[in-house]
């Protein structure tokens, strides 16, 4: 992959020390792409992002942003260095109204009132919609409201956790459209764990597919749509683990 | 009954100071902390020696503010006791519960708050000795707001629930119009995923030690302005102040101010049938009725 974001390399981590869910994984995420991960129930595809994300303790291995080791970030450092993150469940605050949110997020920020004007925007709902509670939201309105938290610091890569999970279909296309439109017209990098393979594949420009905590196959997205390796690693009947 | 009701309200002023500082630590750090109550004691006690300091150092500050009991000293001492106080807090944290916590698990915490309230009482009663404490010895009398039905308030009773209601809406434009309050709320609702957003937990967490350890002076100084300081004077406040908690529902600011008054309240009213001995069980009772109708509390709402 030509001028990589964000390279991973050999990364073990779990949640409890001695009982890796990762194990020795690598990927890397290409500029202004959408990169997804996708996998069967267990892959350890949210224990990668977390890793990422500093959410998790990393083992072994090694998370490269640019020119920057971001290895073992504190989660609160992570803007610091362009990234964001979308959890994949409770990831906005319901307690407070969406103005209230979007100020948490845009605090550490140079220029809060322009970015804000910048964000409601690209998102009228949540401005028609900024004294409300953000626990009233839908589920579709709660993740646009996610992301626009996310974007408020202005990422050079965003790690996006199932953003479809729980949506409508019409919703979950919606989020993924507006992920890959993020890419192409805001040149953000996006890493996307998806359980809607399908509907991740299409999107993607590049996809790594993970079984059992480990690399299993990579490549084009699109390439990969077509790979009947993908069904089998799906079905339990295939597994690579190097030697 | 309007005096025990208008007593009620009284005490719910330093009641609902002190759940507030305990709602938010036991929201945030996930624990019941049985030493807030000795926050008050410290802060009590600590504007006790400053009250002494100022008038020796400024003998003028010994003058009493209008009809107050309250001299200008220990008006300056209440500011300095909070940040004493919001101090002891902090360090309270640092020296003990951030080591359990990052080693053992809530039931240890509890017992480590248990032993640190312990510890604070005893401290307080060799350094000041056992016997009760006075801010002023003066004799303030009581005004008469109405001679039918009998209804007597103390000029201190109404100057302490003024400024607790100052207080209060201070708290409640800090957490409602400012980011850093955002961020506090944000803490409490959701940890993981306020870090995610840059906000420093270690910060905030001392934040709420500060804040809680702060407006339990001013609870702990309200209450030796309308009693008398002891050092026991916590033992005898945990009580009610976590049957205001609890009642207002845990990691809700307003559910606690609404608990102090609802508690204080209630164990005045209960005077009106039942001995004064029996007026503390009145907080058990509390306690129990909000666990079993609504174990959330009245204003808490069910973590999942």
């Amino acid at each position: 992959m030509p001028d990589p974001l964000l390279v991973v390399s050999d990364l073990t981590a779990g949640y409890v020390p001695d009982l890796p869910i990762l194990k020795t994984v690598s990927l890397s995420a290409g500029r202004a792409q959408l990169t997804a991960i996708i996998g069967p129930n267990g892959a350890g595809k949210s224990t990668l992002i977390k890793a990422v994300a500093g959410l998790l303790p990393v083992s072994s291995g090694q998370i490269l942003l640019g020119d920057d080791t971001i290895t073992g970030i504190r989660p609160d450092q992570m803007a610091r260095f362009g990234i964001a993150y979308v959890p994949q469940s409770d990831n906005v605050f319901r307690s407070l109204t969406i103005r209230q949110n979007l100020d948490l997020a845009l605090r550490a920020t140079k220029d809060p009132a322009a970015r804000l004007a910048a964000i409601f925007e690209q998102f009228p709902p949540l401005a028609d919609k900024q004294a409300e509670k953000a626990g009233t939201l839908s589920g579709g309105q709660r993740q646009f409201l996610a992301v626009a938290m996310a974007l408020a610091v202005n990422p050079r890569l965003i790690l996006m956790d199932e953003p479809s999970a729980g949506l409508s279909p019409r919703a979950a296309e919606e989020v993924l459209d507006h992920a890959k439109a993020l890419t192409t017209e805001a040149g953000v990098t996006i890493l996307l764990v998806e359980q809607n393979v399908k509907q991740a594949l299409r999107r993607a420009d590049h996809c790594y597919v993970l079984a059992e905590g480990r690399n299993q196959i990579d490549g084009p997205a699109d390439a990969l749509l077509k790979d009947p390796a993908l069904g089998r690693i799906y079905l339990g009947g295939e597994r690579r683990v190097p030697a | 009954m309007i005096q025990h009701l208008v007593d009620g309200i009284l005490v719910g002023s330093f009641l609902s100071l002190g759940a507030i500082g305990l709602t938010m630590v036991m929201h945030i750090l996930r624990f019941a902390n049985f030493s807030h109550a000795e926050l008050l004691s410290i802060g009590a006690y600590s504007a006790l020696v400053f009250d002494k300091v100022f008038q020796v150092l400024l003998p003028f500050s010994a003058a009493k503010i209008g009809p107050l009991s309250m001299t200008w000293a220990l008006a300056l001492s209440v500011v300095l006791a909070m940040a004493f106080t919001g101090a002891s807090a902090m360090l309270m944290d640092r020296l003990v519960f951030k080591r359990v916590r990052a080693r053992g698990d809530e039931l240890s915490m509890v017992f480590a708050s248990f032993g640190m309230a312990l510890i604070v009482r005893n401290v307080i009663g060799l350094v000041f000795g056992l016997s009760s404490q006075l801010y002023s010895k003066d004799i303030v009398f009581a005004m008469v707001i109405s001679r039918d039905p009998l209804l007597l308030v103390k000029p201190d009773q109404i100057f302490v629930f003024g400024a607790a209601l100052l207080l209060m809406l201070g708290l409640h434009l800090l957490l409602s119009r400012t980011t850093f309050g955002f961020a506090l709320r944000a803490v409490a609702e959701n940890p993981v995923l306020a870090q995610v957003h840059g906000v420093n937990l270690q910060r905030m967490i001392t934040a709420v030690w500060v804040i809680g350890g702060s407006l339990g002076a001013v609870a702990g100084v309200f209450y030796g302005l309308s009693y008398q300081i002891t050092p026991v004077m916590g033992r005898d406040l945990v009580l009610p102040i976590f049957a205001a908690t609890i009642v207002g529902g845990l990691g809700s600011v307003y559910g606690a101010v609404f608990g102090g008054f609802l508690v204080g309240i209630a164990s005045n009213l209960a005077l009106v049938i039942l001995p004064s001995g029996y007026s503390p069980s009145v907080p058990f009772l509390m306690i129990l009725a909000v666990l079993v109708l609504r174990p959330y509390g009245l204003f808490g709402e069910a973590r999942p």
